[in-house]
């Protein structure tokens, strides 16, 4: 099993549970829509497997790497390693280039591969935009460097927060193609977190999260 | 105010007494310093040299004079001694100040300058002989008493006069012994009116040739005037009948002193006790912020005298660090003539 | 409705107390080490106003004999030649190891002098002006005197400078032992019409215009001007907070700003109730900064005394009174400064619009800018050569000077920029990669507190290679001067002359020390007569010189001059200086004389008693084995029962002169310091203000595997390079700074050139000083970044913001 999560709950201080025993799993190769109302704690179940934050109890693994166990730096090297994420917004590093973005994560991973890198950028459309800054191209354009990024590196897994968000309808499904296509030629899971049902139409399986419990 | 404004205001103070009350701790006795007695013996030419013993004196020469232009003309030559202490020393430890006045009164403008010294340096001091009297570059000096040079010199004026002695010197009050209040304050004074004058006087755009008459007083004392008087108003007129008057009243708050000294031509003299000369201002001038009486009656019934004293002009005011008005006058009534009228406490 | 606005926007200062409290430190620093640098500089011209004012220098012609003292009748002569002149006697008088200055004046014929009618309320001129007379002097110099059982009673009085006593001349010709003297005659204003010319009374007699008089105003402005630089460079690395905490704040009330408006609260309105909050910040801020400069100045103003007093001889109280103008002044700078650093801020809000999104900070927008200020900087610095090449001086110099900074400042961000940029290029993996790109995006924010930290750190070096020089020079020169092993004092000629028969068989040689005090056209000049003795052969030091300059002098055809003679009257080896009406000699060579402010010559001593007859032998310099010196020095205090005082051995002089030189260079260290610490400030206030975008920067990077840790020493290391950027930056601007003070200013100001050394250990300290400040300055920041919650980091991802 590529991702388990066994049990999962999570409260921020102060508030009440956002996940309450939640299990869920995710096997190689699979994608998997992850929908809910706005607050019912699917983004922070999407954080805790990316292991961008930490859970109160039960455990999550990841490529049979499990989370509990790991400190700060340890989270950061599965980060670096294992998995590759799409946010919805702020997912580049507006100080380097799309090329530099695009590369970032597989240089920081040990992985680059320029071949492959140059690849993906022609197949998302980003090949004119190499030497431009983040903040000098569009919206879509921005999420197809994330979705390079992530790609570049092969990763295993993809977890994806909303990355359609911010885009209108046409640049929402032409990325959301890209990404599906890519995610299936390269036999990665992915893991999408989206309030969109049509969006999770598109994948093998879907969880729905309600009230921070899967329904 | 500095030192030496007070220093000046000092030293008119015991004459003029307008700034009695502000010192009353130097009023009254005379600490240490010589008085003026009656029945004193004058010894010349010594006493026309300086008496440090005494706390006040002064050569104060006043002349009317005529220009070559038909013009009246009017010059003033005063050297006062003032003694912090009862004599004379060497050096800058000298306790003598002098204090140097000159004017030239035109019937346009009215100039002035003051000078200032100590003695014991050589920058001020009278010598009796050879007679000299100097401060600075001023002068009066001469082989004698009865012939003189006078020199001196403002900012934009200046006079150079030769002056000789046409008649015998004249003594005030009982034989030199001037009484000056009611209380018995007295100083020694004596004068020369008789001297005639040529010189040329100096002014900002002309110099000026001219011929006149002096008169010298001299006088010092240690005593200052009574508490309660203010100030002095005093005449020193010639007539052309060639006999002169010395007058003056001291103004007090309960009562005024009046004195006078009637001068013949020969040279002889009779005083004339307190009230018998009346001094009453006809008609005040604004001078210097103040109102000073440019017109005035004299009247000395005993020598049917009653005339008209009018200032050349009103403005003689001498702006020095104490100041006084001192000018030229014209005389008309029942005698004609020309004189010189000083007036201080205004 | 205007309650409502002014609730909303005093609530962000109650949740961000913190960052009041720097914005008021910001403006309260600014202001207070201005106005500190203002009140030492207005005490110091009050001081000088006053002394000027007593002893009428600047103002009237004097009247001098080259050889010494007038006599009294050259005085009694000009008077009756018309000349309107006052005498005055001068001198020093010794009381308890401690040297006064005695000012004798005619109090009847010399101009009105304030003291003395401050004095004359109280007192009888008759006192004044007859023994024992009266002494004129401040209360601290009054309770000295009065514990003198030996001389006249002394009147207090607030109009004279420190360390004079006025008195009449009579008195003063008793208590300097010179009767009948004079040492110089003010010639008055209204002169008579005519006067014989001075060359028929007294042709011995020099006129001396007050231009050619030294003038304690004019000599010390350079000082001045240092100082002002300094206050003006402090109050500029303080608006650099204001700035920084005003941007900072308004950018976090962009927010609450929108809703305002979205209430319906006009711009316009807004506008003004800000402009009224940073008015009330500002005038907190200022007065709090006044208090803190006065109690600075009073802390500084002993020292700048003692520094001005030892420089120039420019008599300065240390004590500070409060003077409503410099008051006012700081007041006014705190405001204006507020506003000019609050101006970008509030322009920025004032045409912020109604529905913008959250601020994407436009980071390299200012790439335009940055290369607009490059060529304003290259524009001043070619300004400060051409305002040096052209019209030279002083002026010229601060020109200089003052291109050479402000371009210097206005060329940091692009030369960081270019440095960064070359420095990415060449990074290999990412995150180096990132770090540099990274700090390329915060130059902007950054470059602001750069420049301050620029300016101090060029100034630090500037200046503390100005002082080390000076002191390294200083104390070689010492060395060089100071070679005899005892000085001695004399209490009379007469006594000097059998102490040099008793001491004559047993020391190896006695050198007397005789001077006079000359008028020169340069001002006053010291002549001082020496015999031949190898010792001056041997040490001192000469500057420029002819192949036989000691034979020339012994042989009393020369004269040798000390540099400040020389620069100022431009007399170098060949040229002649005339030492009075009958005396003038060629100058075989120059000397320097550094920390004195007059000129001064020697001659042999057979020329001395030429020029100047008579003049005292009390004092002697005596060689003789060192290690004989404290015992003769003992033997000879009790034998002819000399005050400790009175003889003094090398070392103690030595010590002295040093302590001296130190303390003439505390108020510039301390203003050092001061200014380094608050550039730190600058840059801790600047990287909190780029705190709030730092967090899109950081994200990311964060999400792709960088925990926090690593990013916290990222960004302390971020601080430091920078930092040490910019002080590789300032250590040439700082060097070119030394030799401008050093080469230029000094020989301005100063009238001597020091020799410049450089001081590599000084850089390495100021450099890890440096950085210990980029790195305090960052470690607020960072820390911040470590205690991070994650889902701090995360809100950047959602759509929440």
């Amino acid at each position: 099993m590529l991702l388990s999560i066994e049990h999962v709950h999570k409260t921020y201080p102060g508030g009440r549970p956002v996940l309450q025993d939640v299990s869920l799993s995710l096997d190689h190769g699979q994608t998997l829509a992850l929908t809910g109302e706005s607050g019912s704690g699917k983004s922070t179940l999407l954080n805790l497997s990316a292991a961008l934050d930490h859970f109160d109890a039960g455990e999550i693994t990841l490529d049979g790497i499990a989370l509990s166990g790991l400190d700060d730096s340890g989270r950061a090297g599965l980060r670096r390693k294992h998995v590759s994420l799409v946010f919805q917004q702020f997912n580049l590093i507006p100080s380097l280039t799309v090329a530099q973005n695009l590369s970032f994560h597989a240089r920081l991973a040990g992985c680059h591969d320029p071949d492959w890198e140059a690849h993906l950028a022609d197949r998302l459309g980003l090949s004119d935009l190499l030497s431009r800054f983040p903040e000098r191209v569009s919206g879509g354009q921005q999420q197809r460097v994330a979705i390079g990024r992530a790609m570049a590196v092969r990763p295993k897994l993809l977890l994806a927060d909303e990355p359609t968000g911010n885009l209108d309808e046409t640049a929402s499904a032409a990325v959301l193609d890209l990404m599906l296509s890519l995610v299936t030629e390269s036999g990665t899971a992915l893991l999408l977190v989206t309030h969109s049902q049509d969006i999770a139409g598109q994948l093998d399986r879907r969880v729905h999260l309600a009230g921070g419990r899967i329904q | 105010m500095n030192v030496k404004a007070l220093l000046i205001a000092l030293l008119l103070l015991f004459p003029f007494g307008a700034l009695a009350q502000g010192y009353a701790g130097l009023g009254g006795s005379a600490e240490g310093f010589e008085t003026p007695q009656r029945d004193y013996t004058f010894d010349f030419p010594a006493d026309h040299g300086p008496h440090p013993a005494y706390r006040i004196e002064w050569w104060y020469l006043t002349a009317n004079l005529k220009g070559e232009d038909g013009k009246d003309y009017g010059i003033q030559w005063t050297l006062f001694r003032s003694a912090l202490k009862p004599f004379e020393t060497e050096g800058w430890q000298s306790p003598q100040i002098w204090m140097g006045h000159a004017a030239v009164t035109t019937p346009e403008r009215h100039f002035f300058a003051e000078r200032l010294s100590r003695g014991g340096v050589g920058q001020a001091g009278v010598v009796a002989e050879p007679f000299a009297a100097w401060i600075d570059e001023w002068r009066m000096s001469g082989p004698d008493f009865d012939t003189l040079s006078l020199t001196a010199h403002g900012l934009d004026f200046g006079y150079d006069l030769a002056l000789n002695a046409q008649g015998p010197l004249v003594f005030h009050g009982d034989a030199g012994y001037s009484v000056k209040s009611a209380d018995g304050q007295a100083s020694y004074y004596y004068s020369q009116p008789f001297y005639a004058v040529e010189g040329t006087l100096h002014l900002p755009d002309r110099d000026v040739t001219v011929t006149g008459q002096a008169w010298l007083d001299r006088e010092w004392s240690s005593q200052p005037l009574a508490e309660d008087q203010s100030g002095w108003d005093w005449f020193s007129l010639s007539f052309d009948t060639g006999e002169k008057l010395m007058g003056f009243r001291l103004r007090g708050d309960r009562q005024d002193y009046t004195a006078a000294t009637w001068i013949n031509a020969d040279g002889s003299t009779r005083a004339l006790p307190d009230g018998s000369a009346s001094f009453t201002p006809l008609e005040t001038a604004p001078v210097a912020g103040r109102d000073v009486p440019i017109r005035w009656n004299v009247a000395l019934p005993e020598y049917d005298l009653d005339v008209e004293v009018e200032a050349l002009i009103p403005d003689a005011w001498m702006g020095t660090r104490f100041e006084y008005w001192e000018g030229p006058v014209t005389v008309s009534g029942s005698h004609a003539g020309r004189g010189y009228l000083e007036m201080t406490g205004y | 409705m205007t309650a409502a606005i002014i609730q909303a926007l005093t609530s962000h200062w109650r949740s961000h107390w913190l960052q009041l409290a720097t914005l008021l430190i910001g403006i309260a620093l600014a202001t207070g080490l201005w106005s500190a640098v203002q009140a030492i500089n207005a005490e110091a011209r009050a001081s000088y106003a006053r002394a000027n004012a007593q002893l009428a220098l600047g103002q009237f012609d004097e009247l001098r004999d080259p050889s010494g003292a007038i006599p009294l009748t050259h005085y009694a002569d000009l008077r009756r030649a018309g000349w309107q002149v006052a005498a005055v006697l001068e001198g020093p008088y010794r009381i308890q190891g401690r040297t006064l200055r005695v000012l004798g004046v005619d109090m009847v014929a010399y101009p009105a002098l304030p003291a003395i009618t401050e004095a004359e309320a109280e007192t009888d001129p008759a006192d004044i002006l007859t023994a024992p007379g009266r002494l004129l002097a401040s209360a601290e110099l009054a309770t000295l005197l009065q514990a003198q059982a030996d001389l006249p009673p002394v009147l207090i009085t607030t109009e004279l400078p420190p360390d004079v006593i006025l008195t009449d001349i009579g008195v003063a010709e008793t208590l300097l032992d010179a009767p009948g003297q004079i040492s110089r005659l003010v010639v008055l204003p209204n002169q008579p019409r005519s006067v014989p010319p001075l060359s028929e009374i007294a042709p011995d007699l020099e006129r001396i215009s007050p231009a050619s008089q030294v003038d304690t105003a004019q000599l010390t402005d350079s000082f001045h001007l240092n100082l002002t630089a300094f206050g003006m460079l402090s109050f500029a690395v303080g608006l650099f907070i204001v700035n920084g905490t005003v941007g900072l704040a308004f950018a976090q009330r962009r927010g609450m700003i929108r809703t305002l408006r979205a209430l319906g609260v006009s711009m316009r309105r807004l506008v003004w109730l800000i402009l009224a909050e940073l008015t009330l910040l500002a005038l907190i801020g200022g007065i709090i900064g006044l208090i803190l400069g006065f109690f600075l100045a009073g802390a500084l103003l002993p020292d700048v005394a003692a520094t001005l007093r030892g420089l120039y001889g420019a008599p300065v109280t240390g004590q500070l009174t409060l003077q409503p103008a410099w008051a006012l002044a700081g007041l006014g700078m705190a405001l204006g400064g507020t506003l000019i650093a609050s101006a970008q801020a509030l322009w920025r809000l004032s045409r912020m619009p109604l529905l913008a999104g959250p601020s994407v900070q436009a980071w390299r927008g200012s790439g335009q800018g940055q290369r607009l200020a490059a060529y304003c900087g290259l524009a001043l610095l070619v300004f400060g050569g051409l305002a040096y090449t052209t019209v030279g001086g002083l002026l010229g110099g601060f020109a200089l000077l003052a291109g050479l900074l402000t371009g210097a400042a206005l060329l940091l961000p692009l030369c960081l920029s270019i440095a960064l940029n070359l420095c990415a290029r060449r990074a290999r993996g990412p995150v180096t990669q990132w770090v540099w790109a990274d700090m390329r995006a915060q130059l902007p924010g950054l470059s602001l507190a750069l420049m301050a930290l620029l300016l101090a750190l060029a100034a630090n070096i500037g200046v503390g290679t100005m002082v080390s020089s000076f002191r390294l020079t200083f104390v070689g020169w010492l060395d060089q001067r100071l070679t005899s092993e005892l000085y001695l004092t004399a209490e009379s000629d007469q006594q000097g002359r059998e102490i040099t028969q008793w001491l004559e068989p047993q020391v190896t040689a006695i050198l007397p020390i005789r001077n006079v005090e000359l008028a020169h056209e340069t001002g006053p000049l010291f002549l001082y007569g020496v015999v031949d003795d190898p010792t001056y052969r041997q040490y001192w030091p000469l500057i420029a010189r002819t192949d036989d300059s000691w034979d020339q002098v012994m042989s009393g055809d020369a004269v040798l001059i000390n540099e400040q003679l020389a620069r100022r009257a431009d007399l170098w080896p060949g040229d002649v200086l005339r030492l009075g009406p009958n005396h003038q000699l060629p100058v075989a060579g120059v000397y320097s004389d550094y920390g004195n402010p007059t000129g001064q010559a020697i001659v042999s001593m057979m020329q001395l008693d030429l020029i100047a007859p008579g003049q005292e032998a009390r004092r002697f310099g005596i060689r003789l084995d060192p290690n004989r010196a404290t015992e003769l020095a003992q033997t000879l205090r009790e034998r002819f029962g000399l005050a400790p005082q009175a003889v003094v051995q090398q070392a103690a002089m030595k010590a002295q002169s040093r302590a001296i030189f130190e303390k003439t260079f505390v108020v510039t260290s301390a203003l050092n310091v001061l200014t380094l610490g608050v550039a730190g400030f600058a840059i801790l206030t600047s990287l909190l203000t780029l705190w709030t975008q730092r967090l899109p920067q950081i994200a990311p990077v964060w999400a792709l595997g960088l925990d926090r840790a690593q990013l916290a020493r990222l960004e302390l290391s971020r601080s430091a390079i920078l930092a040490a950027m910019t002080a590789c930056l300032a250590l040439p601007l700082g060097l070119i700074l030394a030799w401008v003070l050093l080469a230029v200013i000094n020989v301005e100001a100063f009238g001597w050139r020091l020799p410049m050394y450089v001081f590599p250990w000084d850089w390495l300290v100021l450099f890890l000083l440096t950085l210990v400040a980029a790195l305090a300055a960052a470690a607020l920041p960072a820390l911040r970044l470590l205690r991070l919650p994650p889902a701090d980091l995360l809100r950047v991802f959602a759509n929440e913001r």
